[in-house]
This record gives C-alpha cells, sequence and structure tokens, in this order.
C-alpha cells in the first residue's frame, strides 16, 4: 500500500541513501500496518458485537414475544409487547414535543440571527447535547415525577427523552437551514414576501429532506436511552397508553432482564436488543434514502 | 395585518425556541437546589473523603470521582490509538473504494444504543476479561514493579477496567468520525509539499498532516472524555458498583459518578443521602458544561478557521 | 350448658359472613348467603368505585410472589396493578414522595423514615421467605453448612477462600477447592440486606459496630449488584462468588445455597417449615414491625423475615384506597396460596388477624373503605 516514492537522487544513489531509504519504507509498511490493525479492530468489534446481537436475539423472536405481556419472576414464556408499545408512544410523544421545539430553535438562530437571544439559545443546545442522560433524568424526576405530575408516568418519561432530542434536532436543522441560499430569502423579502412566509413556504420547504433527517436521528436516540426512563417512566408490564400512568420500554425491558438471573430473560433481552438494533439500523437506511434524494 | 402575524410568528419562534436556554437554567437551578443540604453539610470534603455511609449519614464522593477518572482515562488510552489510526488509515492509505464503506461501517457503532453495550458487555465482554485478558495481564504486566499495582488482585471481571474497556468501545467511534473529519480538512498542499521533498507517504501524514490535525484531534479527544463522563448504563452493568477505598488496582470493583446516581436514586430516603447523590448530578453538570465547551471550540478552531494552504 | 354456646356459636358464624369478614385460611372461603358488598371483601371481580389500575414499587425480595399475585388479582378483577421491583429503599422513597400508590419492603420503615413521611404508614406483612446464602463454587455439589462466624468472616472479608480452616471445619465430607471467595451485595437500597445484616448484627458484634444494619450499608468490600436478581446473576456469572438472595432466587436460578447454623446450634435449610417456625410465639409489635431473625426455635430458619407492603393510613383519592384494601386483603387471603410453590411461607393465622386490623383501618376522608 505504500506509494512509490520518487526519491530525488541521481541514479547513481550511494548505498547508504539506498540503505536509508529502504529503512524508511520498511518502517512505513510497518506503521501502515499498524494503522491497518487499527482499523480491522474497530470493524472487527462492530461485527462481533452485531453478530452476537442477532445470534443471540434470534431465538427469543416468536409471536408471543412481540404480542404477550411478561410472565411473573421465573416464568417461561410470555413477551416484550407492552414495552414495545411503550417505546413507540414515548417516541410519538417525545417526538411531537421536540421537533417543533428543536426547529424552531434552530429558526431562531438561522433566520432571527441579529436577535440578542440567538447565541444564548444556541449555546444552551449544544450544552444540554453534551450533559449525561442521567442528570436530564433527575431533572425531569425533580420536575415532574415529584412535582407537577406527582407520579411515575409516561409524560415525564417523554419529557425526559424530549430534552434529550431537542439539541439533536436544533443541530441539525441548523445546519440544514444554512445551507438554503441567503439569494431565496432576499428574492422573496424583495418581492414583498413577510419573514413569516419566507421561513415557512421557502426555506423550510427546501430544506425539508434536512428537517426529516433530523427528526429520524433523533427519534433513533431517544429509542435507546435507559437511564432517564428509570427515573421517570418506571417501567409498566401491562399494556398502557395512558401518559399518566408509568409506561415500559424497550431499553427499560433490557436493562431489567439483563441484570435478572433468569436465562429466558436473557434471551429475552438479547430479542429485545435486536429489536431496538433493527430499528434503529432502518432509521439509518431511511436517512439516507432522504439524504440521496437531497443532494438531487 | 401581516405584520402582526409576522409578530407573532417571530414571538411564537422565540418563545419555543428560548424553551432551551430556559431548561438549562431549570436544571441548573434545580439541581443546586436539591443538592443544598450536602453541599452545605460537607462542603469541600465531599470530594476528598471515600466513606459513603448512608446509615452514620456521611458522605463522601470521593471514590466515585476516582472511579470515573479511572475509567475515563481506560477508555481514553485504549480508544485513542485504534481510533485516530483507523482514521489516518482510512484517510490516506486505505483503497480508495474503501474508504467511505469502511469508515461508516465504524461509524454504525456509534448508533448502537447504550443499554446494548451493556448486554453485550455483561454477556461476552466480561467473562472474557474475567477468565482471560486480566489473568494475562496479571501475568505479564502484573509481574512489572511500578504498574504491576495496576494489575493486582483476584480477577472478576465487574471491575474498573471492564469499565474503562466497555467506554472505550463506546467512545471509538466519536473519536474516529472526528478524527477523520478533521483529517479531511488538511489542506492536500500539505501533504503533496512534504511528498515533493521526497518524503514517504506515512512521513508526510506524521510530519505535515497530523501536527496541523492535532488540535482536532485533540478536541475530539475531549469529546470522547465528555462521552465517557456522563456514560451510564453500559458502564453501570460491568464497573462492580461496590464503593471502596481508592487501591492502586484496576481488577476493583468501583462506582462511576454516573453509576453511582443510577443505582442509588430512587432509594435514597434521607433527605442528606438525597442530596448527596444530586450532587453527585451537580458535578456532572458542571463538569460536562466545562469540558463541552473546550472540546467544541477546539474542533471548531481546527475545522474552520484554518485558511487554505497555511504552512503549520 | 351446651346448647346456648352452641347457639351463639351459630349466630356469631352468621354474624361473621353476613359482614363478609372472612376466616384467615389459605384458600379463600366465599361468604355465606347474604349479598356482599361489590366494593366488600372478599374480592370477587372488580368495585364499580374502585381505581383499574395501581403502581406499587419496592421490594425484589417478594417479587416473585407479588407479579404472580398481580397476574391473578388481573385476571380476577381486570385491575392493573404495576408492581415494580426496584429494591425496598425505593419502595420506602417512592412511598415518602408519593410518587407511587403504594411500597413494599422487607426492611421496616425506621422511625425517622415514618417521621419523614409526614403522615402515618401502615406496615401490613404479606408472606415470610428465608435470605440464603448462594455460592458458586466449581466442583462442590453438596449444600455446605454456615456457622454464623463464618458468614461474619468471610462479608468481612476476614475469611478469603473456600478452602479456609474455618469453613472447612464444618464441612467435613466436601473437597472445597482453593478459590478466592468474592462477595456479592446489593448495590441498591434493599430489604433483603437489611434482614443479611439484621443477621450479622445479632451475631457478630464486630459486624454490628464496623457495618451496621440497614437497606443500604458499607460494605467492607465485595461486588455490588441490583436487586435480587442482580446479586443471583453476578453469583451465577462469578466462580467462587458468595452472595444472599431470597429463597427462590437461589432455586428458580439452580444456585447452590447452603444451611445456617441457628441460635440452637442446629443447622437448618431454608424451606416452608423452617421459615414458618421463626415466626413461632413472636410477640407482634403494635405496628407489625418485628425482626424474626436469629429465632430461638430450635428448627427455625435463622434470616427469615416477613415482608410488608406500605401504605398510607388516610388516601385522599377514594377509589385508589379501595383498590389498595382490596388488593391487599386479597395478598394475605387468597394470595397466600400461591406462597408455598414459591418457596415463601404464608403468614400464620395470628398475623393475617392483625393484617386484617391493619387493612380495615385505611381510610380515605377520614371513612374506613371497607364495609363492616
Amino acid at each position: 500500500m505504500t506509494v512509490a516514492v520518487t526519491a530525488m537522487t541521481p541514479s547513481s544513489a550511494i548505498p547508504m541513501r539506498h540503505r536509508v531509504v529502504v529503512r524508511r519504507r520498511i518502517a512505513e509498511t510497518v506503521i501502515v500496518g499498524l494503522l491497518l490493525l487499527a482499523t480491522l479492530v474497530a470493524v472487527v468489534l462492530l461485527v462481533t458485537i452485531l453478530a452476537y446481537v442477532i445470534l443471540r436475539g434470534l431465538p427469543a423472536i416468536d409471536i408471543a414475544f412481540f404480542t404477550q405481556r411478561p410472565k411473573p419472576f421465573g416464568e417461561v414464556g410470555g413477551g416484550i409487547a407492552p414495552a414495545l408499545i411503550g417505546t413507540v408512544m414515548l417516541a410519538a410523544v417525545s417526538g411531537a414535543i421536540a421537533i417543533p421545539v428543536g426547529i424552531a430553535a434552530a429558526i431562531f438562530v438561522v433566520e432571527y440571527r441579529s436577535g440578542r437571544f440567538a447565541a444564548p439559545v444556541r449555546f444552551a443546545a449544544e450544552l444540554i447535547a453534551g450533559l449525561p442522560s442521567i442528570v436530564i433524568g433527575v431533572f425531569v424526576w425533580a420536575l415532574l415525577v415529584r412535582g407537577l405530575v406527582g407520579h411515575y408516568a409516561a409524560i415525564a418519561g417523554a419529557v425526559a427523552l424530549a430534552v434529550i432530542m431537542v439539541p439533536i434536532v436544533a443541530r441539525t436543522v441548523e445546519e440544514v437551514l444554512k445551507l438554503v441560499p441567503n439569494s431565496l430569502r432576499e428574492a422573496a423579502l424583495a418581492l414583498g414576501a413577510p419573514r413569516w412566509k419566507v421561513i415557512l413556504s421557502i426555506v423550510l420547504p427546501t430544506a425539508r429532506a434536512g428537517v426529516l433527517t433530523a427528526s429520524i436521528l433523533a427519534l433513533a436516540r431517544s429509542a435507546g436511552e435507559t437511564a432517564p426512563l428509570l427515573l421517570t417512566a418506571l417501567g409498566n408490564d401491562f399494556f398502557s397508553t395512558d401518559l399518566l400512568r408509568p409506561i415500559g420500554a424497550l431499553p427499560l425491558a433490557i436493562y431489567r432482564y439483563a441484570i435478572s438471573p433468569y436465562d429466558d430473560w436473557h434471551t429475552k433481552a438479547w430479542g429485545a436488543s435486536l429489536v431496538l438494533v433493527v430499528v434503529i439500523g432502518a432509521a439509518g437506511m431511511l436517512l439516507r434514502v432522504v439524504a440521496r434524494q437531497r443532494v438531487r | 395585518m401581516t405584520r402582526t402575524f409576522d409578530r407573532a410568528f417571530a414571538v411564537g419562534v422565540a418563545s419555543l425556541a428560548l424553551l432551551v436556554p430556559l431548561t438549562l437554567a431549570a436544571i441548573t437551578v434545580l439541581l443546586l437546589i436539591d443538592s443544598w443540604p450536602s453541599l452545605t453539610t460537607f462542603g469541600f470534603t465531599y470530594f476528598t473523603t471515600t466513606e459513603w455511609d448512608p446509615v452514620k449519614l456521611v458522605f463522601g464522593a470521593a471514590a466515585y470521582v476516582y472511579g470515573t477518572l479511572v475509567t475515563t482515562v481506560v477508555a481514553v488510552l485504549l480508544a485513542a490509538p485504534v481510533a485516530v489510526g483507523a482514521a489516518i488509515y482510512l484517510t490516506e492509505f486505505a483503497p480508495r473504494v474503501v474508504r467511505a464503506p469502511i469508515a461508516f461501517t465504524i461509524e454504525l457503532l456509534a448508533y448502537i444504543p447504550s443499554i446494548v453495550y451493556g448486554l453485550w458487555a455483561i454477556f461476552v465482554m466480561v467473562p472474557v476479561m474475567r477468565s482471560i485478558v486480566e489473568p494475562g495481564l496479571q501475568a505479564t504486566l502484573g509481574q512489572l514493579p511500578v504498574i504491576g499495582k495496576l494489575f493486582s488482585g483476584t480477577p472478576i471481571g465487574l471491575d474498573l477496567l471492564s469499565g474503562g474497556v466497555v467506554l472505550a468501545i463506546m467512545i471509538l467511534p466519536i473519536l474516529m468520525a472526528v478524527s477523520r473529519e478533521v483529517l479531511l480538512a488538511v489542506p492536500p498542499t500539505q501533504r503533496e509539499a512534504m511528498i515533493g521533498l521526497g518524503a514517504t507517504r506515512w512521513e508526510a501524514v506524521s510530519r505535515a498532516v497530523l501536527p496541523y490535525a492535532r488540535p482536532g484531534i485533540i478536541g475530539g479527544a475531549v469529546l470522547g472524555v465528555a462521552r465517557a463522563f456522563g456514560e451510564t448504563m453500559a458502564v453501570t452493568m460491568v464497573v462492580g458498583n461496590s464503593s471502596r477505598d481508592i487501591s492502586g488496582s484496576l481488577f476493583v470493583p468501583g462506582y462511576t459518578m454516573a453509576s453511582a446516581i443510577a443505582n442509588q436514586f430512587v432509594e435514597a430516603d434521607s433527605d442528606l443521602y438525597f442530596s448527596a447523590i444530586v450532587e453527585i448530578a451537580l458535578v456532572l453538570l458542571l463538569v460536562g458544561i466545562i469540558v463541552n465547551g473546550v472540546a467544541r471550540v477546539l474542533i471548531r478552531r481546527s475545522i474552520a478557521d484554518r485558511p487554505a494552504g497555511a504552512v503549520v | 350448658m351446651k346448647k346456648p354456646l352452641i347457639t351463639s356459636i351459630l349466630a356469631f358464624a352468621t354474624v361473621l359472613t353476613a359482614c363478609g369478614g372472612s376466616t384467615p385460611a389459605a384458600t379463600g372461603a366465599p361468604s355465606g348467603g347474604v349479598t356482599a358488598d361489590p366494593c366488600g371483601v372478599p374480592v370477587k371481580g372488580k368495585c364499580p368505585t374502585e381505581a383499574s389500575g395501581l403502581t406499587g414499587a419496592g421490594a425484589t425480595f417478594p417479587a416473585p410472589i407479588y407479579t404472580k399475585w398481580v397476574d391473578e388479582y388481573n385476571k380476577l378483577t381486570g385491575i392493573q396493578i404495576n408492581y415494580q421491583a426496584i429494591g425496598s429503599g425505593g419502595g420506602i422513597k417512592s412511598l415518602t414522595d408519593k410518587t407511587v400508590d403504594y411500597g413494599a419492603t422487607d426492611g421496616p420503615m425506621s422511625d425517622q423514615q415514618l417521621t419523614d413521611a409526614k403522615a402515618p404508614v401502615l406496615h401490613i406483612p404479606m408472606v415470610m421467605g428465608g435470605v440464603v446464602p448462594t455460592y458458586n463454587i466449581p466442583g462442590a455439589t453438596v449444600p455446605l453448612k454456615f456457622t454464623p462466624d463464618v458468614l461474619a468472616g468471610i462479608f468481612l472479608q476476614q475469611i478469603t477462600r473456600w478452602n479456609d480452616a474455618k469453613i472447612v471445619a464444618q464441612n467435613a465430607g466436601v473437597t472445597l477447592p482453593d478459590t478466592a471467595i468474592t462477595t456479592v451485595h446489593r448495590s441498591d437500597g434493599s430489604g433483603t440486606t437489611y434482614v443479611w445484616t439484621d443477621y450479622l448484627a445479632k451475631v457478630s458484634p464486630e459486624w454490628k459496630t464496623k457495618a451496621g444494619f440497614a437497606n443500604s450499608v458499607n460494605w467492607p468490600g465485595g461486588v455490588g449488584a441490583s436487586g435480587n436478581a442482580g446479586v443471583a446473576g453476578a453469583v451465577k456469572n462469578t466462580p467462587g462468588a458468595i452472595g444472599y438472595v431470597e429463597l427462590i432466587y437461589a432455586i428458580q436460578n439452580k444456585l447452590g445455597y447452603g444451611s445456617v447454623q441457628n441460635a440452637k446450634g442446629k443447622f437448618v435449610e431454608a424451606n416452608l417449615d423452617s421459615v414458618t417456625k421463626a415466626a413461632d410465639g413472636i410477640t407482634l409489635a403494635p405496628d407489625l414491625r418485628v425482626s424474626i431473625t436469629n429465632s430461638e426455635n430450635a428448627d427455625a430458619y435463622p434470616i427469615s423475615s416477613f415482608t410488608w407492603t406500605l401504605t398510607y393510613t388516610e388516601i385522599s383519592d377514594k377509589s385508589k384506597a379501595q383498590a389498595i384494601a382490596r388488593y391487599f386483603w386479597w395478598s394475605t387471603h387468597e394470595g397466600q396460596a400461591f406462597a408455598k410453590d414459591l418457596g415463601y411461607a404464608p403468614l400464620p393465622a395470628a398475623v393475617v388477624a392483625k393484617a386484617e386490623e391493619k387493612i380495615r383501618s385505611i381510610t380515605s376522608g377520614g371513612q374506613s373503605v371497607l364495609p363492616k
């Protein structure tokens, strides 16, 4: 893999210089070999993890897994249906909160750039993005579970997820909005369109694919969050879509089953992981499709 | 009328957008209020004591801070060479055809949820650590004079080392993605100049490209550190969760700050105990803010501001 | 003299059945011919005014039977009682914070915790169980015998290898390997920890001073795991490990568990009989908080305990108060039938009678929720 370097030495090279060149080339081969090794390590890791998830998760997959609720501790059988429904519901509610707020934040920062508060909004979004999710869980617990709602509830879980998602949406949409050529905005404004119409009818539609990307990214991320849900949604082994009751979720089920001693539950944890990975993988594929359309 | 609507729209967008800094402020305030009893009772000794006793109501988080630092350092030491090495290989040496696909594959690691890492770590990684890696380390590096202490004690598998290793795997994709981005941003003139002067490919990279990219790569490492600091679930599942005196060994079960909160938050019943746990969250908040800020400044400076063709 | 006696007995029985009060039997008998209040007891189905769902949280010690109960109760009434096993400490805190409808714990609330709750809390005993020392010793297939000193010594990290003389002394016929002992304890606030450390504190003064007994103590070393399930899992995965779990967790996971020498010197294994015997002849405190570890009974298992559910005496939401009272009633009566198969000991009759008293004292708006 080394590129042949034409040394700028005359053909009547002194042997020592030749040895130096050879030594340098050997050093290069060794180092590049190490770099290749590093790459292989990273690739092998990914493949190993995915392989285990697939191989150990597949045995758990059957109709009961997707349709039944869990059996009492220690009994074999049942499924994770409440957790599946819970994840979908949490995604829907948290998305309904986070996507508009995230888009608004991005619009605020890009379109109303001269505003006094544009910088704080951006700064705050980046900081929240860097916070450990358990800290966000503690915050939402104090605000909603102990405070406004008064007990563990699905809405608290959704709000916690929304807080995590907003910076992701905002950051991605901001990048996309910045790509919209200013000439478009200026032309519209010159034609007398009001600011809000420029944003809603011209800028956003142009950035449509990016907004979709942002939403998918954020939803995929929220589907895998566990720590904040431990403190807010608590978990529910019954089917529930009540926002004011605790709710189950895939990551919660995986965690509780993983640390249990029951083999059946371990298999179910792998199965639930497989479902999560497939869903997130599908989201990723969707992203690629959307991105390709954007370029076009 | 349009003007009123325009204004209303702007206000509407602003109100939603301002929720973001408002949330950050609310987080800070709530954490401060709830950790107040602990802050005032223990003050600075909170960080210097390892005694964490819910019965006697004495709380010192030194062991948790130590655990977080140790696992983070291990994670960066393990992940950085692999990530940067892979990034260099994929930007400079790999056949062009495979560059993007392989990079994409590795970055896929970032999409795997933390809980799945935890699951894999408990059932696949920990047994390997316990029966192969840790005894191996003990037999080899454990025999050396100074660093041998790091590998002393009975290998259990559920310890600080495992915590560090799983963190390393988790920050690998971030480090690699940032490094790759930074390396790609280096103007080609840097490399070409070196090669024109007779350097081998590697020499060109190491002497002209890497120094140029170094701040950005360090920024990526800082981002990785930020991620490692706050990672909760995967670490909780393998780190051992036992608060003990700070010993010098990696084979000892420990806590990280995030895992301490995850384990003890729901049940910290006395006021002081509860506020001691919330204080951990407060510390994580503050550290997260600092570290994240530093990382982004470093990366942005490295990618955006260099004019093309500049000499290092 | 006989006739009046028989008459009064019959009259008494008729009055009892008319009131819907059931005798503390292991299987609930249907009440007599009088039409029972649908919101009374025994529970036949959902009553129109009670809540259709409850949230409970707490102990993992009884989680196998509690999850069985909520499943059965759901079949009977359609009510969804979501019980999440987050540990006794979590149960106590959640109840105190009022973030759940009822809590569950095997470590009774301390006086300080009761004060912090700011309103009277009832401890309602549900079942009894034993906490066993469970271990993973490659090659050892015979149950081991543990004396109190050995158990304390192991968890104080003073006895560090399985072939230590002190362990070998009690287990003559077993070949114990020269493997290091890894102790596993609860990393979360745990009633099981309370029971275990309560026992150790009684038998080892050194343990009492060094660590004490509570839902969460300062462990002198070892690995922490979350929940009874987590401890069982850690022991299962770690050769040479020893932990403490409720009996059913050791059985369900085919983990070896040892017998413990009780106060009378006999090595007793945890089972239905030995756990029941631990409660023989105890004097119940008025608030039903009582420790039955290290019982003086000859055949008692020394690390036994009651496990309680916790509720406020006064619950402002009447529908929830009714649901809680009726579910607790069912658990302490019909629910007892499920105890044996899951390795728990049903409540003695005297304890059930006390439990009934407590359940009847649950009020909403000052009014008792269960009909007389």
